[in-house]
């Protein structure tokens, strides 16, 4: 195997790295760049553990490899916050205790403020069905929608 | 495993002809990278497509519509016009898996994978639609309903690869519908899925049916009787029963984990009458 040096974003900040090809983008964030916030659970994209967005688009960062993400802008949960200062959804998902073993929790954010960029107003259902691509097996989901949609309700306020 | 990516599908094309080991096409890559990680197919090379730029586009034309090979599924839902011309093709592709895998996966593969089961097919199938290739030997172009030949193959040779998917340009009164059934609300595979496009005369009779069936079968099936029974009818209960009995009666389903036989035969035939009647709605409500 041929090694792949590639040239990318990530949250807004220029990275270099070199990966096999057979290598996903999953691995290339945690192994080789150390931003271990994106988790792996299923390796098949059913769990959402691993989301990312690519081009501002939401995607699972274990479909991908890494060699296809050159030239373009990957975000992950390391992004979210600024600085110290936590983005309102992960406030929220404290203040509401929507997280027990937090192993979804970075991929329910990034889900989270994939839709309320699209969507700043979503109904609860609209919230269920944006966010049934991650899997919780602690919650039980109700903490994690309230969540969001409190979250939601203080960025328009603000 | 190498990993190329050409800037044009002649590249790509002669890439994939001339390895001799096992070489597959990437665009979204959520089915294929499943099966890299699970150890179901081990690559000699991959060849990624996405940088032809008409693999990317969305283009419509005098005579319909031109999706390209890896346009997303999240792509397709926000094109307003084309969801306007062809609501079911979209909704279709659009119940592909969750928000994460809508960023990544497209029609194309969708049909490439040739799961009897792929949500968008029927609906393409019903629509009409013609799978544009480019291979060794130039392009070609085929009805989608010839590309999967059985569950997992493909009727497309060494070095072909689907440019892009064509829609026929709607007439006036036309409509189409896709459903499937699953036993969840989302992020399920169907147990049964229909894909129904039609058309009505000025005086609200079908004049011109395609009805497809998913899941029911090895491929999807396009079923030529079904159309037969709702074409010169105003989709009356008779002629939706007539609908109904040819759809169950074309089915050759298997039992599986997510239904029996009949059950399957059975359902098949009261979901082709409901995405009739959704068809049948929209087609009045087009000018």
């Amino acid at each position: 195997m041929s090694a792949v040096t590639v040239n990318a974003k990530i949250n807004g900040d220029p990275v270099e790295f070199v990966c096999e090809p057979d290598e996903t983008l999953l691995d290339v964030l945690r192994n080789r760049l150390g931003m271990t916030g994106a988790k792996e659970g299923c390796s098949t994209g059913d769990c959402g553990a691993c989301s990312v967005t690519i081009d501002g688009r939401l995607t699972c960062s274990c479909l991908v490899l890494g060699a296809e993400v050159e030239g373009l802008n990957i975000g992950t949960i390391e992004g979210m916050a600024n600085g110290e200062k936590l983005h309102p959804l992960q406030k929220k998902f404290l203040e509401h205790a929507a997280l027990q073993c937090g192993v979804c929790t970075p991929g329910f954010l990034v889900a989270a403020k994939s839709l309320l960029d699209h969507n700043p107003k979503p109904t609860e259902t609209e919230v269920r069905f944006a966010l049934a691509g991650n899997l919780c097996r602690c919650t039980g989901y109700d903490k994690i929608v309230r969540a969001v949609m409190d979250a939601a309700a203080e960025m328009r306020r603000a | 495993m190498r990993y190329e990516r050409p800037n044009t599908l002649q590249a790509a094309s002669q890439l994939l002809a001339k390895e001799k080991g096992s070489a597959y096409v990437l665009a979204g890559g959520t089915d294929l990278l499943v099966r890299l990680r699970t150890g179901f197919v081990e690559p000699d090379l991959i060849v990624d497509i996405k940088r032809v730029a008409v693999t990317r586009t969305i283009a419509k034309g005098a005579t319909g519509w031109k999706i390209g090979a890896a346009v997303t599924g999240a792509e397709l839902g926000e094109n307003a016009a084309l969801k306007k011309a062809w609501p079911g093709v979209v909704e279709a592709a659009n119940l592909i898996g969750s928000k994460q895998v809508q960023g990544r996966c497209t029609m194309t593969g969708n049909l490439c994978n040739a799961s009897p089961a792929a949500d968008s097919v029927p609906a393409l199938v019903a629509a009409g639609a013609k799978a544009v290739i480019v291979g060794p030997k130039g392009r070609r172009t085929i009805p989608v309903e010839q590309v999967p030949v059985g569950p997992g193959k493909t009727s497309l040779k060494k070095g072909e690869i689907i440019e892009s998917l064509l829609l026929p340009a709607r007439p006036a009164r036309s409509g189409d519908a896709y459903l499937r059934f699953i036993p969840r609300t989302e992020m399920d595979i169907a147990v049964v899925g229909v894909g129904v496009s039609l058309t009505l005369d000025a005086k609200g009779v079908v004049k011109d049916a395609r009805v497809a069936l998913g899941a029911v079968a090895p491929t999807v099936l396009l079923v030529p009787e079904a159309a037969k029974a709702i074409i010169g009818t105003k989709l009356d209960a008779r002629a939706m029963d007539a609908l109904a009995a040819a759809c169950s009666a074309a089915c050759k389903p298997i039992d599986d984990k997510r239904g029996t036989k009949d059950y399957r035969i059975k359902v098949a035939g009261v979901l082709a009458k409901r995405a009739a009647r959704i068809a049948l709605d929209r087609a009045k409500g087009s000018k």
